[in-house]
């Protein structure tokens, strides 16, 4: 009896597998950081490319039993998806430690082993369907990325209605789905009874996640406020933006006025948190119907523009709880324009927290529009007399570098010229963050607006900047003009009554700075000297910190890390320097160094014992294949996490962008991949290559040339518009990218089919690499810069087409 | 480097022999005390690399002998008893942490307390950073927020010995009105900002200090001080010898 390929099996397979990457990335954003997206990629890709190995090595005892290994793979990857991430959340592993303690790394390792082998197993059934259904390849390929790309959507979709760990057994009930269609698909035998095994382990799983709870990492905010008797979740919400927490205490008042001057002397009102993620928090505030409850709030830093002139139209980037409205309020602003990304926050704040605020929300000066600031930004004609950065993320997180690897299109030249433009002659956009020691964020904050307003073409910059600090939070000013006498006046007013020191106003000298939050030197003076004088260049180089403007090219604001700083770091180790470090670039770097060992170790080495040297591998050089392999696995993935990240900022939201990201490139290089095969027919190898990579380099260089003013067209426009758009963009280039590696393979199959095992475990092991590396290079060097790189090594690839010297040019024609 | 603090310097170096060198039958008593020398020297050597980023380059020879004396292994889990005289944070489960012995020095350093002063503590913790204190001081108060582990630390602070450190449960936001002013106040729990009511319980020329940073690592110490006319004046001290600028020392 001839079978057919179970392909509504693959398919959702490849569908709970690619949810399973995005959720992954999601539950850990939670339980840990965000930077461990990264990880997750790569550990993704490594357990394809183990698998590659594996199944490479055991194909011929694994054909024989095809159906079963097939349905116990499938059955695995069903049990190990909730199992493992289980099993990695309960090992107490801890970041912030790593340097102290070695079996932190340990644990890092396991944890990455641990969550490699869910996408072990699904590839093992993937890669063996293609190997045994070799005939319809390309009816696999298409079902399995119809099905990946149906999986990064429905996964962004189910996280709306659903918990986090509730999607995580539905993504377990898919694998036990797609073994259940394998078993009919393939006419196993005995189907009754695997069919109840599967509702029997189903019911097993059902009963292990509804006992099973996140477990955050102690040192997270959500859970180190929760140990506070008294504390209570009053409500979850949860979407693909994030998981919100909402506590209250009633015995111990949440007090939450960061920056305050220790002239202050009131507190807050009553206040309810909000977590995302279990950390960045945001107060809701209760409406007491006294204005004077509301004082603290100018006490803060962020209260000085209302000191220097009566804005009338005012807008806030990031509403969060609303504290900015209600400062904006406090000063009689006329009109508050409020943007909120998260609509989940806003209908808590319109709906549950109504009457907590005095419906806020709901009141008629103030309009809130839930979308990303950046965005809001484009889209906006309106222009306002004051514009507000609010300070939205955790000073605990920023301090420990934990966003250094998160782009952020806020902070950027390009964001700032944006909301420049939107401002009011004389008017303000005012930007408050974290105060570091030695100080980063501010000074590379102010070397940001120096460049936006050079290259808005004002040539004194100086003349339009003030700022100011107090030991915990500065705010950067930047008028749209002039600054005058009589607001440098009102600024030394407000700053002097509240203890907050003036570093930095057009007619600054250097004994007013520095004098009420003294540091060992006046830092920030001497900084903002040096960037608006000659000596940048320099100042920047013996800076320890990087410093250099974030742009939309290179959107790291929140990265400082200077390798030539590291030795010097490391040696204070003892004497209090760690905090010296970007914590999150270092869990890159050591991911980078793990996927490297792991990889070498999982896919290449076991090659090296197993696979035999077949006669024609002297026709064909072993050197230019890995040389190929290696290129075009390195360069697939750098294109792609590029893209991700460029349409970051022209999607506006990181989830999307990678959903809709890579389910284009997947559903694009699977039809680039299968048209290969037809190409064959017609074409030579050399030509069929030479066509596809013409094509990547070509459209790879307009790309870099002209997206950008795409983007800038288009990026005002609805989303139901971009989504098609980004499509459009992403289809043809995905399309020559899912070409090179099928040729290569099938001209290894024609002519040294004993180096195709090598071609696939090079290629893993690229890839996983290389989604690391990808980052790594964008925050030193930009994206359009690794898109060139990408480019550069597709240039290789072409050199080093695997070509048998003296053979002919043979087609694969059947 | 003047004359006294060289003569500083060689005192240290002598107490802390002496400690190593402490009679055979104490080292009998207490296992740890040599790995305590060994700590305790560690950690003059980084204040002294200080680069002035520190108020001063050494540590107060009384501080060395509070340090000296309390035995940290005590305040850290059992399991984690080998690491307690590392110079390095160890976690004490409830998500806290027992803070670097390096930065359990400093501070202690900067709050300059005398024999008679009132020292007021805001999150216990582990108890180490109190029972130090207490060891300067006549009367040391500490309040922490969760309540195991308020009580695990009251305690053990009884086992200890240490009558004179009281310790209370509860929300350290409004000080202990019952017990103000301090000369001292030191805030090791996170909060966003400074409760208004600490400043008004610090004592005109009183000091305090705030460890401000993640759990694992303190970015910076604040310093506030209120003179003895009443003005709050703070620094903002890195805990490390480092200059931010390459070629300058």
């Amino acid at each position: 009896m001839k079978l057919k390929a179970p392909v509504y099996s693959i398919a959702m397979l490849s569908s709970a597998m690619l949810a399973y990457e995005i959720l992954l990335m999601r539950l850990f954003s939670i339980i840990q950081w965000h930077h461990f997206a990264y990880m997750i990629i790569s550990l993704a890709l490594l357990g394809f490319g183990a698998s590659g190995t594996f199944v490479s090595i055991f194909q011929a005892a694994f054909s024989k039993r095809f159906t079963a290994v097939f349905l116990i793979n499938i059955i695995l990857f069903s049990v190990s998806s909730l199992s493992c991430f289980l099993l990695a959340q309960s090992a107490p592993f801890n970041p912030d430690e790593i340097l102290w303690d070695r079996q932190q790394s340990l644990r890092l390792l396991g944890i990455y082993l641990l969550l490699a082998l869910p996408f072990f197993f699904a590839a093992n059934a993937i890669a063996l369907a293609l190997t045994c259904f070799h005939q319809s390849i390309a009816r696999i390929y298409a079902f399995d990325l119809f099905g990946a790309g149906l999986g990064c959507f429905g996964i962004v979709l189910l996280l709306f209605i659903t918990m986090p760990l509730h999607a995580l057994l539905i993504i377990g009930y898919m694998g036990l789905t797609a073994a259940a269609l394998a078993a009919w698909e393939l006419k196993a035998e005995r189907r009754g009874w695997i069919l109840g095994a599967l509702i029997l382990l189903g019911s097993g799983m059902a009963v292990i996640d509804s006992r099973s709870q996140l477990k955050l990492s102690p040192y997270k905010e959500l859970t180190q406020m929760l140990r506070i008797h008294g504390t209570d979740v009053v409500s979850e919400h949860s979407s693909p933006l994030g998981l919100l927490s909402v506590l209250q205490n009633h015995a111990i008042p949440l007090r939450h006025a960061p920056g305050l001057s220790l002239s202050a002397t009131g507190e807050p009102p009553e206040q309810t948190g909000v977590f995302t993620d279990g950390g960045s928090m945001t107060a809701i505030t209760r409406e007491t119907g006294n204005p004077a409850d509301y004082a603290y709030l100018d006490q803060v830093t962020s209260a000085a523009p209302y000191h220097l002139f009566q804005p009338k139209h005012v807008l806030i980037l990031g509403a969060g709880g609303g504290s900015n409205i209600l400062q904006a309020r406090y000063h009689s602003a006329h009109q508050i324009d409020a943007v909120e990304l998260n609509p989940q926050l806003i209908r808590l704040m319109r709906e549950d927290y109504a009457d907590f605020t005095g419906n806020l929300l709901n009141t008629e000066n103030i309009t809130i529009y839930q979308g990303e600031a950046r965005g809001f930004i484009s889209a906006t004609g309106k222009q306002y007399d004051l514009i507000e950065i609010a300070l939205l993320d955790s000073f605990a997180a920023s301090s420990a570098g934990l966003y250094a690897l998160n782009e952020s299109y806020l902070y950027t030249v390009e964001a700032l010229q944006a909301m420049l433009k939107r401002l009011q002659p004389d008017g303000y956009l005012v930007i408050t963050r974290w105060i570091k020691l030695p100080p980063r964020d501010s000074l590379k904050l102010f070397a940001t607006a120096v460049d936006a307003l050079k290259k808005s073409g004002l040539e004194n910059p100086g003349q339009q900047l003030m700022f100011l600090r107090s030991w915990q939070t500065g705010t950067l000013l930047i008028k749209n003009g002039p600054v005058t006498v009589d607001e440098i006046n009102a600024l030394k007013a407000f700053a002097s009554t509240r203890a907050f020191d003036l570093d930095w106003h057009p007619d600054i000298q250097p004994d007013e700075t520095n004098r009420f939050n003294r540091l060992a030197e006046s830092y920030f003076y001497q900084a903002a000297e040096a960037i608006l004088g000659d000596e940048r260049a320099a100042f920047f180089d013996r800076y320890k910190f990087d410093l250099q403007p974030a742009t939309d090219d290179r959107p790291y604001f929140f990265h400082f890390f200077k390798w030539s700083v590291l030795p010097e770091i490391l040696s204070l180790r003892e004497s209090g320097g760690l905090s010296l470090l970007d914590g999150g670039y270092l869990v890159l770097v050591a991911t980078l160094a793990q996927a490297i060992v792991t990889s070498i170790i999982l896919i290449l080495f076991p090659l090296f014992f197993t696979v035999k040297q077949t006669p024609p591998i002297n026709t064909i050089s072993k050197g230019h294949v890995i040389t190929y392999f290696s290129a075009v696995g390195l360069a697939f993935l750098f294109i792609e996490i590029a893209f991700i990240q460029k349409f970051i900022l022209f999607l506006h939201h990181p989830l999307y962008a990678v959903a809709l990201v890579l389910a284009a490139f997947l559903v694009f290089a699977g039809l680039g991949s299968s048209f290969s095969w037809k190409l064959l027919k017609s074409y030579s190898y050399q030509r069929a290559i030479a066509l596809s990579l013409t094509g990547i380099i070509m459209l790879g260089l307009l790309y870099m040339l002209f997206l950008q003013s795409i983007f800038a067209f288009f990026m005002a426009s609805a989303i139901i518009l971009k989504i098609p758009l980004t499509i459009l963009l992403i289809a043809p280039l995905a399309f020559f990218m899912g070409m090179p590696f099928p040729l290569a393979l099938a001209k290894l199959s024609a002519a040294a089919p004993g180096l195709i095992p090598w071609a696939w475990g090079i290629n893993g092991c690229a890839s996983v690499v290389s989604a690391v590396l990808a980052t790594l290079l964008a925050i030193a060097i930009g994206f359009n810069a690794v898109i060139l790189l990408a480019l550069l090594l597709y240039g290789v690839a072409w050199l080093s087409f695997p070509v048998k010297h003296s053979a002919k040019n043979a087609s694969l024609t059947k | 480097m003047n004359h006294f603090l060289v003569n500083q310097h060689i005192f240290s170096i002598i107490v802390c022999l002496l400690l190593i060198a402490i009679p055979t039958a104490a080292q009998a008593e207490d296992p740890y005390a040599a790995k305590r020398a060994a700590m305790i020297a560690a950690i003059e050597m980084d204040v002294r690399a200080g680069y002035g980023n520190l108020e001063r380059d050494n540590l107060d020879k009384k501080v060395v002998k509070a340090l000296a004396k309390v035995p940290r292994h005590e305040f850290v889990p059992k399991n984690l008893q080998y690491a307690a005289y590392e110079n390095r944070p160890l976690p004490i489960g409830h998500g806290q942490t027992i803070s670097q012995p390096y930065i359990v020095a400093i501070m202690t350093n900067l709050l300059q307390v005398g024999k008679n002063d009132r020292v007021l503590e805001i999150g216990t913790g582990s108890g180490y950073q109190i029972a130090v204190l207490a060891e300067l001081v006549d009367k040391a108060y500490s309040i922490e927020i969760i309540e195991p582990l308020g009580k695990r630390t009251k305690t053990l602070l009884q086992r200890l010995g240490y009558n004179n450190i009281t310790l209370k449960i509860g929300d350290g936001y409004y000080g202990w009105e019952e017990h103000a002013p301090f000369d001292a106040i030191i805030v090791t729990a996170a909060a966003s900002h400074i409760p208004p009511p600490l400043i008004k319980q610090l004592k005109p020329g009183g000091r305090m200090v705030v460890p401000v940073g993640s759990r694992f690592m303190v970015q910076e110490l604040l310093l506030v001080q209120k003179s003895d006319k009443g003005e709050i004046s703070t620094r903002q001290l890195l805990p490390v010898g480092f200059v931010p600028l390459t070629g300058k020392h």
